[in-house]
């Protein structure tokens, strides 16, 4: 009887204990991920701050010895991309002349164009939507030829403009997708209810619209910063010397040095070519997650 | 003066399925006019198509005499509630009332006037700066209303604007609606799937169903003399006892025989109805079906039939008892001492009857 009685008992016990020992492997194997995978960060930061006699002497993992930010400055403002030594700088100014407009635009006609495909139901306006989320899906090295063609035609070949309407006229399948979505989940008695006051179309996007679709802006800008900024392909593509963006700049730097490779200029050029993107995701990446699993808006 | 709406021969398709098949509607103002019927009867949709947010496919809309067919609903003079109450989320209460004087460019002074003796009427003062999301589904009913009340308009329309309030609120705010009806003397359109919300409020009720209006009466005459199966038996509850039965000449008046299981059928005269096809479906309503004691009157018939079941309901209790191959209701005083299994003498009022056409479902009397 009392066996009878123990026994579970004693069974819930190692039931707890198994499964505490459980959670900790869990975490233990997560730490290890998030070692592993800050693991390149953490290599890129100390060599940067490393001079070049410590490189060649020291071990890679090591921490600096003695912690100079030469190299960050060599790469900010010295290091040559073929014939040029100026740096980063001039470049990273061209990547926010090109990201910051072609974000703006594209968001901002992402979210027109779902508020229609939403909304304003037109003949063919499924059709529409298809063909834009087919865009999302096309390989850009497929538009490549055709793009210069028409950038060409239009007399922006290699210039700023000329990336920024690239960016923007690959951005709006993704955007359109992301407001559509978005704004299908508002009820369409909103904008009957806005008819009958009076409010037109534009009034209605902007004044019922807009000011529910923060957390959606704020996926877009992420997702449109991200993707423009890290542009490899249109900027190399579609730029000449004195429009190209960072990422193209960065290539060149770690590409067409002579002699000695000076891995902690490389380093840091490259921190510095990615901080933007890093520190749009620190400062909005809590709203990330939320604009990604908002839907419903309760009236 | 000419009607405060009129619709004219209005047809509505969507893609090739007619959705409103000829609609000819026309209510005076001051009117209640209450559209009803089951879910996808085209009700909705009549009265979006009366607001100018669904184009009409055929047929006119006028407006207090205006053809308002091809005006956008802004100009139509009109304020609608919603179902969903369509509030703006992320402006206040205020706001939400003012939005359409502030979209038309009323001057504030006027603005805030209104917005102050809507909110006293409605009593949602307090409420003013608050958002939707944190109003409760009352309120936000109020605040709904309220965007309509300011427009002052012509003619008001109802979506179905009770019907996501809790049951004991919806009955408050029918009142309610009612009140507001009766003191301003507006004319309403007001759509609902509910036959008690028809009843209770309007002037005016078309009964709709397949995109065809069934009929159109006071609530009174929907009621009485509904004109045919569908009506007779979508308003009231519980619903109209609708009996097979066979009628022969008989003298001056008809016999109605009713078929019964395991007993002689159930012969009633009627004294009234002389010119009937041999087979009617008899319609009778619950009321009218009583206990031999408690009802007297010229067309009043008296038969026993057997008690199948007892639902009391508080007020009333209801009897059935199967005849002509039916659940018949009798509607009885609670205080009533009848028994499943019992025999009990019934009243049949043969005043309040309605016959139908079995095939066609048309009233023959």
């Amino acid at each position: 009887m009392t066996d009878f009685i123990s026994n579970p008992d004693a069974k819930h016990k190692s039931g707890k204990a198994t499964k505490i020992a459980l959670r900790w492997f869990l975490l233990l194997l997560l730490l290890i991920f998030a070692l592993y995978y800050l693991m390149p960060l953490f290599v890129m930061v100390t060599t940067s701050l490393k001079s070049l006699e410590e490189i060649r002497t020291g071990s890679l993992v090591a921490l600096p010895r003695e912690v100079t930010f030469d190299a960050w400055k060599t790469a900010w403002s010295g290091a040559c991309t073929g014939i040029q030594c100026q740096g980063l700088q001039p470049y990273f100014w061209n990547s926010i002349l090109i990201a910051v407009p072609a974000v703006f635009l594209s968001t901002l006609f992402g979210a027109m164009n779902g508020y229609i495909i939403a909304h304003w139901k037109f003949k063919g306006a499924n059709l529409i939507f298809s063909m834009m989320l087919f865009g999302c899906f096309i390989p850009f090295q497929v538009v490549i030829l055709p793009m210069a063609r028409v950038l060409g035609m239009m007399g922006l070949a290699g210039s700023i403009q000329g990336l920024i309407f690239v960016h923007v006229i690959y951005g709006l399948g993704f955007t359109t997708l992301f407001f559509r979505n978005y704004y299908v989940s508002i009820p369409g008695e909103l904008v009957k209810a806005a008819k009958v006051d009076g409010a037109g179309f534009f009034r209605i996007f902007w004044s019922i619209f807009l000011p529910l679709s923060l957390p959606i802006i704020v996926v877009t800008v992420i997702w449109q910063f991200t993707q423009i900024w890290n542009d490899f392909l249109f900027g190399v593509s579609f730029s000449q010397a004195g429009t190209q963006p960072i990422t193209v700049a960065l290539n060149n730097i770690v590409n067409s040095t002579t002699g000695v490779k000076e891995y902690n200029v490389d380093m840091a050029a490259a921190i510095i070519a990615a901080l933007p993107t890093l520190f749009v995701y620190v400062v909005a990446g809590k709203y990330f997650i939320r604009g990604l699993t908002a839907g419903s808006v309760k009236g | 003066m000419s009607p405060i709406l009129k619709v004219k021969n209005l047809v509505k398709n969507f893609g090739s399925t007619e959705v409103l098949k000829d609609i000819n509607i026309s209510i005076e103002s001051g009117d209640f006019l209450v559209l009803v019927g089951p879910s996808g009867c085209g009700k909705s949709t009549l009265l979006n198509c009366i607001a100018g947010l669904e184009p009409i496919s055929a047929g006119e809309v006028f407006i207090d005499g205006r053809n308002m067919t091809d005006v956008s609903p802004k100009d139509r003079d009109i304020a609608m509630v919603f179902q969903s109450y369509a509030l703006y989320p992320t402006m206040s209460v205020a706001k939400n009332i003012t939005f359409g004087m502030k979209v038309r460019g009323v001057d504030t002074e006027t603005q805030k006037r209104k917005l102050a003796e809507v909110a006293r009427q409605l009593q949602i003062e307090p409420e003013l700066n608050r958002r939707p999301g944190q109003l409760s589904g009352g309120q936000r009913q109020r605040v709904a209303m309220g965007r309509a009340l300011v427009r002052d308009p012509k003619l008001f329309l109802f979506d179905e604007p009770l019907s996501n309030l809790d049951a004991k609120l919806r009955v408050e705010m029918r009142t309610e609606i009612k009140r507001l009806h009766h003191d301003l003397g507006a004319s309403m359109v007001y759509v609902t799937h509910d036959q008690i919300e028809a009843m209770t409020l309007a002037t005016t009720i078309v009964v709709m169903k397949s995109g065809v209006i069934q009929q159109i009466g006071t609530p009174a005459e929907i009621y009485g003399r509904p004109q045919n199966l569908f009506v007779a038996d979508f308003m009231g509850s519980p619903a109209m006892n609708l009996i097979k039965a066979k009628a022969t000449k008989n003298g001056a008046g008809t016999k109605i025989e009713i078929s019964r299981e395991n007993s002689a059928p159930l012969i009633l005269t009627d004294t009234q109805n002389t010119n009937l096809p041999e087979n009617v479906i008899l319609g009778l309503r619950p009321e009218d079906i009583a206990e031999a004691s408690m009802r007297s009157g010229p067309q009043v018939q008296t038969a026993t039939c057997l008690v199948d079941i007892v639902e009391p309901a508080g007020a009333d209790t209801y009897v059935m008892s199967k005849l002509g191959g039916k659940e018949v209701t009798a509607r009885l005083h609670a205080e009533t001492g009848a028994q499943p299994g019992q025999l009990l003498e019934f009243a049949f009022d043969l005043g309040k009857v309605s016959y139908f056409e079995p095939e066609t479902g048309q009233r023959l009397n």
